[in-house]
This record gives C-alpha cells, sequence and structure tokens, in this order.
C-alpha cells in the first residue's frame, strides 16, 4: 500500500512536468525568456526508418508515427526555432525512401537540419541524402551556441569501400545487428581533423551542442550504441565549459555525464529497442544515470515510440519527450549536480512502477 | 433467439414509458412496473439475480459511498427529477432515458429549450466500471460526473447547484429521505450528497449475462449463433477489436478505459487545429472552464482528450466505449456520426475513415488500420455486437429459448 500511495504522489507532484511534455504553458515562456534572450527550443524527431515496401507502397506504421510526430511539432506552443532529424530517415537508402521521407518531412512549418544515419548511408554513402539535406558534416551558430553535426555511423575504409560484392549487400549487412560481418561506427580522422578546426574559432565560454547519429560514447557493441573513436571527439570537446551531445539510433532514453559533457538521446518515431542488459551475455555500458524508459507494451504500435522538444536554458540542455501510450518524461540538466537528471525519476525509490498489464 | 431479444426489447420500450421514479430496481433493463425486490417472489427462470452480473467484474464501490437499498432509492429519484433544470424539463433520465438503454438514440443529446449538445449521451449501463467518465474521462468517478450536466448551459441550464439543494432542503420527501441514507438536513446537505446517491443508484445499473457472456463465460456452446461464433473469433483475431474492447480470462468490460484517436469527428477541424489547440491552451492558462468549451463549442469538442491533459498526442482522443447492449445504442461514436455497427465497422475496416481511398488524419492512433475484412465478415462481426445484449425479463427470455 505505501508504494502505492507514495508512487501516486509523486505523480501528483510531477504532473506539472508532465503537461510541459508536450506544451509549455505560456506563462512558464515568458518567465524564462524573461531572464535572458538566449532561451530557446528547438524539436528533435529521429529515426522514422521509412521503408518501401514496392511501387508507392511503404510500411504504413513507420509513416504513421512520422506524419504524426511532425503533425504534432507543428502545434508546439511556443514556436521552436528549428527542428533536428537525428538520421535514419530511410530504412535502406533507397531513393523511394528517402524521397518519401522527405515528403513528409516537408510539412514541417520549421527550418529542418538534418544528421546522417547508416541507414541513410551506406546504400550509396550519402550521395542522395546530400542532395536533398546538403553537407553530411556541419556548423552554425544560433542565439549564442554552436552547433556541430556530425556523421558519427562512418567506419573503417577497408570495410566500406573493399569488402562487399554490392552496394546493396554492403547497406544490408550494416543494418544487421549482432552481426559478424559488421563494423563500429566511427567519425574518423577527415571529420575529427575538421572538427579540431571548427573549434578552434569558439570561444571556450560558448555552448557547444554536438548532433550525432551514434552515441559518441561506448554503450553497447553489438548494436553500435557506440562510437570507436569516442574518447577523441571527447577530448576535442573538454576544453569548453558547456557541452551537450544527442544522439539517436538507440530507440530509446538514455543519459550520461562524462566530464563536462552531457549526453541526451532522442527516441525513434518507427520503434523502441531493448535496452542492451536484456541480452544479458554480452558485455554493455548503459550509463549507471539512466533511469530507462518503462518497457514498452507490444500490444500499442506507438508504445515506447516518440519526439522531443528541447529547452535551451542558459547552454544546457533540457529534454522533454513525447511518449505515446507511455508517461511523458523530462529530463533536464541540474546545475547543482551537474549532470543530467529525469525531472521526477531520479532515485531508486521514486521510480515509475511498472504499467498494470492482464 | 434473436427474435427474442428483438421481442423483449420492444417490450422494454413499451414499458419503459410509466417509469416509476419510487422504486428501487434490480434488473436495469427490466421495466420497474414490477413491485420491488425485496417484496417479490422469486422469478419463475433460469437465471437467478447472481446470473445477471454473468461476465462481470465486481463493481468497484467506493469506500466512502456505500450502497444501501434507501441509497439507491433516493438516487434513481434524483436521476428522474426534471426539477433540477433550468426550464423544469430536464433531468438525467432526458438524455439517459431507462426505455432506451440509458440512452437516448439521438447523435447530439438535447438539453433545456431544445438545446442540443456536442456529443453522444453514453449509457449508462455498466459506466460503474470505466476508470473515468465522460467521453474525454475529464472526471474520474460517477459522482463528480454527475455534478457537471447539472450546471451545462445546454444541459439542465443551471447557474450553479443552489436550485438542486434549495428543492431537496425543503421537500418534505427528500428531507427524509436524506435524513434516513445521509443523516443530514438543512445547510449541512450538500450537492456531494446528491451525486453520492445517484452515483450509488447507477452502480446498480449494470448488466453482464448476454449470450457472448453465457457462451465464453459459461461454456454455453448454442448460446450464440453459427455466425456470432465467427464474428467473435474475428473481434479476438483479424479484427483486432479486443486490442481496446477489453475481454478478461474472467470477464468483459469491452473497454482498455483508455483513450484513442481512431478518425471520428477530427477530420472536420484539422485545418483549425492549430488555432484551436493553441486558444485553447491560453483559453486553459486563463483558467476558463473546459467543461463548457467542449460542451458548448464543437471545434473544440473535437480535441477530446487534449483538452483535459493538454498532450498534443491526445488530440482527438476519445474514451473507448464499453461494447455490451451496443445494439440497443445507436447511433455510434462520440459524435453520433455513424448510424449502424456495420458502418462502424466499415470505418475501422478502412484504417479510420468512412470511405477506404480518404486520407487518415495526422493524429490516428497506432493500431488503427486498414483490416482486409470481407463483406461476409462484417456481416459476422455485426452478428456478434448483437450478443452483446443482457437479457430483458429473465422469465420471458426463458420462454422465447423453450420455444426455439
Amino acid at each position: 500500500m505505501n508504494t502505492i500511495h507514495k508512487s501516486r504522489r509523486n505523480f501528483l507532484k510531477t504532473a506539472g512536468a508532465a503537461a510541459i511534455g508536450s506544451t509549455l504553458p505560456i506563462s512558464l515562456i515568458e518567465l524564462a525568456f524573461a531572464d535572458t534572450a538566449e532561451n530557446f527550443t528547438f524539436a528533435y524527431i529521429s529515426d522514422a526508418h521509412i521503408q518501401h515496401i514496392e511501387g508507392t507502397r511503404f510500411v504504413r506504421n513507420w509513416d504513421r508515427g512520422l506524419i504524426r510526430a511532425v503533425a504534432e511539432t507543428n502545434l508546439l506552443v511556443p514556436k521552436p526555432d528549428f527542428v533536428f532529424f537525428g538520421g535514419d530517415l530511410a530504412q535502406l537508402g533507397t531513393k523511394a525512401e528517402l524521397d518519401h521521407g522527405a515528403e513528409i518531412m516537408s510539412a514541417l512549418r520549421y527550418k529542418v537540419h538534418y544528421v546522417m544515419g547508416e541507414h541513410d548511408y551506406y546504400l550509396d554513402l550519402g550521395d542522395y541524402w546530400e542532395q536533398l539535406f546538403g553537407a553530411q558534416y556541419y556548423s552554425f551558430n544560433h542565439k549564442g551556441v554552436h552547433f556541430v553535426v556530425l556523421n558519427s555511423i562512418r567506419t573503417y575504409d577497408d570495410w566500406t569501400f573493399n569488402r562487399w560484392p554490392s552496394n546493396e549487400q554492403r547497406m544490408l549487412e550494416m543494418a544487421g545487428l549482432d552481426n559478424p560481418n559488421g563494423s563500429p561506427f566511427m567519425v574518423g580522422e577527415e571529420q575529427r581533423n575538421w572538427l579540431k578546426s571548427d573549434l578552434s574559432k569558439v570561444a571556450k565560454t560558448t555552448p557547444i551542442v554536438v548532433l550525432s547519429h551514434s552515441p559518441l560514447q561506448k554503450i553497447f557493441k553489438g548494436w553500435n550504441f557506440w562510437t570507436e573513436d569516442a574518447e577523441q571527439i571527447q577530448a576535442l570537446l573538454k576544453p569548453f565549459d558547456k557541452v551537450s551531445v544527442i544522439y539517436g539510433h538507440v530507440h530509446q532514453i538514455q543519459y550520461n555525464q562524462i566530464g563536462n559533457i552531457s549526453f541526451n538521446s532522442v527516441m525513434a518515431t518507427a520503434w523502441p529497442w531493448p535496452y542492451p542488459q536484456s541480452y544479458a551475455q554480452a558485455e554493455q555500458y548503459l550509463p549507471k544515470l539512466t533511469v530507462p524508459i518503462n518497457r514498452a507494451d507490444p500490444f500499442f504500435e506507438r508504445d515506447a515510440t516518440g519526439w522531443q522538444f528541447i529547452n535551451m536554458n542558459n547552454g544546457n540542455i533540457d529534454l522533454h519527450y513525447t511518449l505515446y501510450n507511455n508517461t511523458a518524461r523530462s529530463v533536464i540538466y541540474n546545475n547543482k549536480t551537474k549532470q543530467p537528471e529525469d525531472s521526477a525519476y531520479q532515485s531508486e525509490d521514486a521510480r515509475i512502477p511498472p504499467q498494470t498489464h492482464f | 433467439m434473436r427474435n427474442s431479444l428483438v421481442l423483449t426489447l420492444g417490450i422494454a420500450v413499451l414499458f419503459g414509458c410509466e417509469q416509476s421514479v419510487e422504486t428501487p430496481k434490480t434488473d436495469p433493463l427490466e421495466p420497474s412496473a414490477s413491485p420491488p425486490p425485496q417484496t417479490q417472489a422469486a422469478p419463475p427462470s433460469r437465471y437467478s439475480e447472481e446470473d445477471k452480473l454473468i461476465g462481470l467484474p465486481p463493481v468497484p464501490i467506493p469506500e466512502n459511498n456505500p450502497q444501501t437499498p434507501a441509497k439507491i432509492a433516493l438516487g434513481d429519484k434524483l436521476f428522474h427529477d426534471k426539477r433540477f433544470s433550468i426550464d423544469g424539463t430536464v433531468s438525467c433520465a432526458n438524455c439517459h432515458d431507462d426505455g432506451k438503454a440509458f440512452t437516448d438514440n439521438l447523435p447530439d443529446s438535447v438539453g433545456h429549450s431544445g438545446k442540443t449538445g456536442t456529443r453522444n449521451a453514453p449509457t449508462v449501463l455498466n459506466a460503474a466500471f470505466y476508470h473515468s467518465q465522460f467521453w474525454d474521462g475529464r472526471e474520474p468517478d460517477l459522482e463528480s460526473q454527475a455534478k457537471q450536466p447539472f450546471i451545462n448551459p445546454v444541459e439542465h441550464g443551471l447557474p450553479n447547484h443552489d436550485p438542486i439543494l434549495d428543492i431537496v432542503r425543503s421537500d418534505p420527501d427528500y428531507q427524509q429521505s436524506f435524513q434516513e441514507v445521509f443523516e443530514v438536513t438543512g445547510d449541512a446537505l450538500t450537492i456531494d450528497h446528491v451525486v453520492q446517491a445517484i452515483a450509488s443508484f447507477e452502480r446498480t445499473l449494470v448488466t453482464g449475462n448476454s449470450p457472448f457472456d453465457r457462451f465464453y463465460f459459461k461454456g454455453e456452446t448454442d448460446a450464440m449463433t453459427d455466425a456470432q461464433i465467427r464474428g467473435f473469433n474475428l473481434f479476438i483475431g483479424q479484427g483486432r477489436c479486443v486490442s481496446c474492447h477489453v475481454i478478461e480470462q474472467d470477464n468483459a468490460t469491452f473497454t482498455d478505459s483508455r483513450f484513442h484517436n481512431i478518425g471520428i469527428g477530427i477530420d472536420s477541424i484539422e485545418s483549425d487545429i492549430p488555432t484551436l489547440t493553441q486558444a485553447f491552451l491560453e483559453a486553459k492558462n486563463q483558467d476558463k472552464d473546459v467543461d463548457i468549451m467542449v460542451l458548448t463549442d464543437p471545434k473544440s469538442s473535437e480535441l477530446g482528450r487534449f483538452a483535459v491533459t493538454d498532450e498534443l498526442n491526445k488530440i482527438g482522443a476519445f474514451k473507448t466505449p464499453t461494447l455490451r447492449n451496443v445494439e440497443l445504442t445507436a447511433p455510434y461514436m462520440h459524435d453520433g456520426s455513424l448510424k449502424t455497427l456495420r458502418e462502424v465497422i466499415v470505418h475501422y475496416n478502412n484504417g479510420g475513415v468512412a470511405e477506404a481511398s480518404a486520407r487518415v488524419n495526422d493524429f490516428l492512433s497506432g493500431g488503427i488500420r486498414p483490416l482486409n475484412l470481407t463483406g461476409t465478415q462484417i456481416d459476422d462481426l455485426v452478428e456478434f455486437m448483437k450478443a452483446l445484449t443482457s437479457p430483458k425479463k429473465p422469465a420471458e427470455t426463458e420462454s422465447a429459448q423453450a420455444v426455439n
């Protein structure tokens, strides 16, 4: 009985935070903006995995997930300054899939910045994607924040160029999980050199936000929740006061703090992945900080998928998840503990009880 | 079998007009022309009083509002009292008519002075099992639900609850009843006592023992027709109905008490959604009454559960209604826009649109998708819906079966 009462109290206490998960109350916004003109929000949609069947037919479930996220993002109050798409717009990197995905994304009434995912890349190494969305890695400044986009899903040249008889097979091999023929993701020397030079022009006090598809930290190799040269990237980011990394690919909530760098993952609109520890025989390093999302009820197609909007509060990231058929969550940077924390479920005894199943 | 159900329904409608307000009922589908149960001899029936509950979970009774016969009788009387309205014409039973399976068979309900609301009156039958009340679940229980229609401008139309309290505090019969049931008089008698009594009455309006219940929970293999059995298999299979209209191992409420956008009503406002959602959030920030907004402004009404929770992923989502007695509660959906059960199933078969070629709304819930049912399969599902009707009068059902 005690636990029931306690969880109910917690729910009531955090009901306000849950409401923020979809729209910020207008009064709160005014307060936040009165504080500093530098505050702004942006939205993040990721991992749509648009999948071509044949002719004009695409997998309906993945279509619906992206359509819904786009429609809901358009209703955000206040309007976000821009939207990021976090990679894996397509499932097998074809023109049909990228075109269909771009068409759905075109309903967004905001500027969109794109990040490359492995499902977009390994058929033609990003050729058609570049025609649609622009450069594979780039940076820009917005209201005092320096944004860096990396293509973090490249791998060893030998694997990419010399190993496979066809581009289609290369794509399929990289799309597989626990695949002995796969290869670890990496940013690579070319982009590391570019990043070093890009960051050399930025003041150390400028907040940095890095967008990548894979985590830029090492969590679980079998599913490429992994970036092989993560330590080298982290070293380049180390001199800056406030650094946030936002990544897709994992289709689940993860967050972590390594030194000065905060890490946040974003949800997929397509489907949820199980957490790495569910494969008990494989090594995994899910950050201890992370409180996993409630397991998905397979009954509901959209459960444990979603999208998010991000509040840049004085250079740190507050991430609000819209989750279908699940409890909305917010992972917010805590200025006292200097790490991202779930606004409701930081401690073991304050966590969400499992959903009631029958 | 089907003929006998239609026959008993006809009788129920006929007798429903002669509703006596003093009699506590034990069978909500049985016209109350019969004497109260405590003086009645056991009916010559194969079904006992307990049989009425076959297929139902235990009725949830709040700790602070236990059931008593006197309280139920008082609630029955309050439920049917037309004085609790601005012009003395509207009781709860206007829209939740005993003779019409506790709904009104209208698309949108009619309040005082012929005013119409924006939503279809849900049946009170088995409403006790919902986890929240109203189509958008904005009230948690029957007690709090019962407070709202009195003061809605297009329903009972009262400015506040005071006119009700004036009546129940001064009417000698009510004075005596409230004294007996709650031990209160005068100012101590509040609207909370009134709605507790109404809710207690409503908790007696539970009906199981349908052909489906006897087939599924009692193993009576001849309780459903062949078409109904085929329809049942579609219901839990290809039709995917059971995903939301839940059947448990030992009972069935036919609802998950959750909220889903199934593509009803939303099309008419889709281009207005950006302005509506923003206006709605601003109105809520200024503490405007949601109940009045959703029942007086047709467009706001279609926002559904969003209007309650502010969550963008609840736009156009409404509570899953029970399917018990669904044959009796046409028209269907939160706006009464579908006239027949067949239209309902065709809508689902098309994946959430009336015409298969139409564009589905952006906010459609996951799980709503084309079902590829044939015309015959749709017919079978309609037949199965008719197996969810509870019997009216046990004795007559028995004699009808004897003829079969």
